[in-house]
């Protein structure tokens, strides 16, 4: 019976893929302009010619904070950009504020026992800004790992995103009870998936075995 | 007993006379394979805290093990109602790492599985939502309506429910003979039956009176959480991967995307019925689209090896975007698998829907987040 007011409620958005495809190829025609000077300066690798949109937001971010940072690679649709733990904080604020990047995607971190040192790499996406929507912003930063954990209370840390983007807040608690890397300024540092009485290593760490494997 | 080195948060707080706890789950059916601890003044909910983890079953540490074939068929054991999506991202990840080209026609095949299982993944969730709001009509009929999906994803893949059938290099195997007029009959005739959903389930007035207006996710709320698939899509964001970046052969098809502005459990449980609709335009698109013969898959080597890197690569499941994140050293295994999974996503929107709801209105607005505990829980 309110079928027909129900249906009014439902806005049924045109087909619109042509844009969104003719916008990637636009860019790279109208970014290089502003952005040649600076190429020169951090090429990861130069075989094939780097998408210029792509570029430019890594450029940007090289611009701000200098040595902070590092490109890792500039791939279509994808950036990555190493940051130092110290500003990692700063460059969250600068890509939500100045670069548009309003949630975050996934948190991941990764164990590098070799290097002595646990990656957490947070994946930015967009909503909000129709130029962003097929791009990930990769924020990738390592904290210090040590042998025997305390987790918690020993000198595997990071600061916290959570102020910058609130989405973070389950996976950065997820981080934590898998690899052990607590984040300052968190405000609810809980285990979430594990047993509250686990008590071997964070089993996503590179020493925790499976059993029989 | 070991009370200093409790991390913050977990100290047990103290309620006054008015207020209650109540744990909800993880044996209650209401709430699925996790407990919500929830806070009542009253009939009111003053605080919520979900906990979900009673079904985690560390597959990202299991793909550290296993090769990038041997993968396939743990990685999508936590939806399995949707087994082609959750296997999607890796695949396509895995595809970049080993440096695959995959042909047409294996692109049109995996978009027609992964249409047909994000409808049978939709009725049962469908089905759930019915039965907990006590409308049971509402779950007999989809559980019985998806199996003229599930039949044809047997024929595609030779199981039921966990297919297996996506792999690095195409699909498993080829379409059976005559597949194509079989699955447009059961298309078309299971488009026809879930229209008439609407005259019993979403034009009702019971199921209106008690899903409007409860559990209202604004349209900032909804973009601050970093809510995804049809919780995003109620609150008024148009975003839908298969648009946005669309993988495969999605630019090449006809649909739309749904998107409603009430932002309320009605909306959210409105967007997945719609959405079904357009995956049967979706699949009659690619029947007709298809590359009617040729192969769909690339034979790959024993145990190949990745290329150094990383890939991220997501696709719009049954629930919302859903990320895989491969991280390669150059060894047969995958060094990291991460899965960003679009119900652990939107769990994170609960205790902002709760706060303030009557907890009658909890399973309306609970299931509405078409949210799926085993997924969360990897």
């Amino acid at each position: 019976m309110s079928s027909e007011s129900e249906k009014k409620m439902v806005e049924k958005k045109p087909e619109d893929s042509k844009p969104t495809t003719a916008k990637a190829t636009e860019k790279p025609a109208a970014k290089p302009a502003a952005k040649k000077p600076v190429p020169a300066k951090t090429p990861p690798k130069e075989e094939p010619e780097l998408p210029a949109f792509e570029k430019g937001i890594g450029d940007k971010i090289i611009e701000k904070f200098g040595d902070q940072t590092a490109v890792s690679f500039v791939k279509p649709d994808r950036v990555g950009i190493k940051v130092n733990r110290e500003s990692i904080h700063d460059v969250a604020e600068f890509a939500r504020d100045v670069l548009n990047y309003d949630h975050v995607d996934s948190v991941a971190g990764v164990d590098y026992p070799v290097d002595k040192e646990i990656e957490v790499v947070y994946h930015l996406s967009s909503y909000t800004d129709p130029t962003l929507s097929r791009q990930i912003l990769e924020l990738a930063t390592r904290a210090q790992r040590e042998d025997e954990p305390i987790p918690g209370n020993d000198a595997t840390k990071l600061p916290s995103l959570r102020d910058v983007f609130y989405s973070v807040e389950f996976h950065e608690r997820e981080v934590f009870e898998m690899l052990g890397v607590y984040f300052e300024g968190h405000p609810d540092n809980r285990r979430l998936l594990l047993p509250e009485d686990w008590a071997d290593l964070p089993p996503l760490r590179k020493d925790f075995r499976n059993k029989g494997r | 007993m070991s009370t200093p080195t409790l991390p913050p948060g977990l100290a047990i707080q103290k309620a006054d006379e008015r207020i209650m706890t109540l744990n909800v789950g993880p044996q209650h059916p209401g709430s699925g394979h996790m407990r919500i601890i929830v806070q009542i003044d009253g009939d009111y909910i003053v605080a919520c805290d979900p906990d979900p983890g009673y079904v985690h079953r560390g597959e990202e540490k299991m793909a550290e093990y296993r090769n990038y074939v041997l993968n396939i068929p743990h990685l999508e054991r936590p939806v399995i109602h949707d087994s082609c999506n959750i296997l999607y991202p890796y695949v396509l990840g895995a595809e970049e790492l080993l440096g695959l080209e995959i042909t047409e026609r294996a692109k049109y095949v995996r978009v027609i599985a992964s249409e047909l299982n994000r409808c049978v993944y939709t009725m049962y969730w469908l089905a759930i939502y019915g039965i907990f709001l006590g409308h049971s009509t509402m779950f007999m009929w989809p559980a019985g309506d998806r199996e003229l999906l599930i039949d044809l994803l047997e024929k595609m893949t030779g199981a039921r429910v966990t297919h297996s059938y996506f792999i690095p290099g195409g699909i498993r195997n080829d379409l059976p003979a005559n597949f194509e007029d079989v699955c447009l009959r059961q298309v078309n005739y299971f488009e026809k039956r879930i229209k008439e959903y609407a005259d019993v389930f979403y034009d009702n007035p019971i199921l209106l009176s008690r899903t409007e207006k409860t559990g209202i996710l604004t349209r900032e709320n909804a973009i601050r959480l970093g809510t995804t698939g049809s919780v995003l899509r109620a609150s008024g964001v148009d975003y839908d991967v298969r648009k946005k970046e669309p993988y495969d052969v999605y630019d090449e098809l006809d649909f739309q995307t749904n998107v409603m502005k009430s932002g309320d459990s009605y909306a959210r449980s409105r967007i997945p019925w719609l959405d079904m609709m357009e995956s049967c335009r979706i699949i009659r698109d690619a029947l007709q689209k298809m590359p009617k013969s040729g192969s769909v898959r690339v034979k790959l080597k024993p145990n190949p090896k990745g290329a150094i890197g990383s890939v991220y690569k997501r696709i719009e499941s049954g629930r919302g975007a859903l990320g895989c994140y491969i991280v390669s050293d150059k060894k047969a295994e995958p060094y990291r698998v991460k899965l960003s999974v679009p119900s652990f996503r939107n769990l994170i929107a609960l205790p902002h829907l709760l706060i303030g709801e009557k907890l009658g209105n909890m399973p309306s607005v609970y299931w509405s987040l078409n949210y799926w505990p085993v997924e969360a829980d990897r």
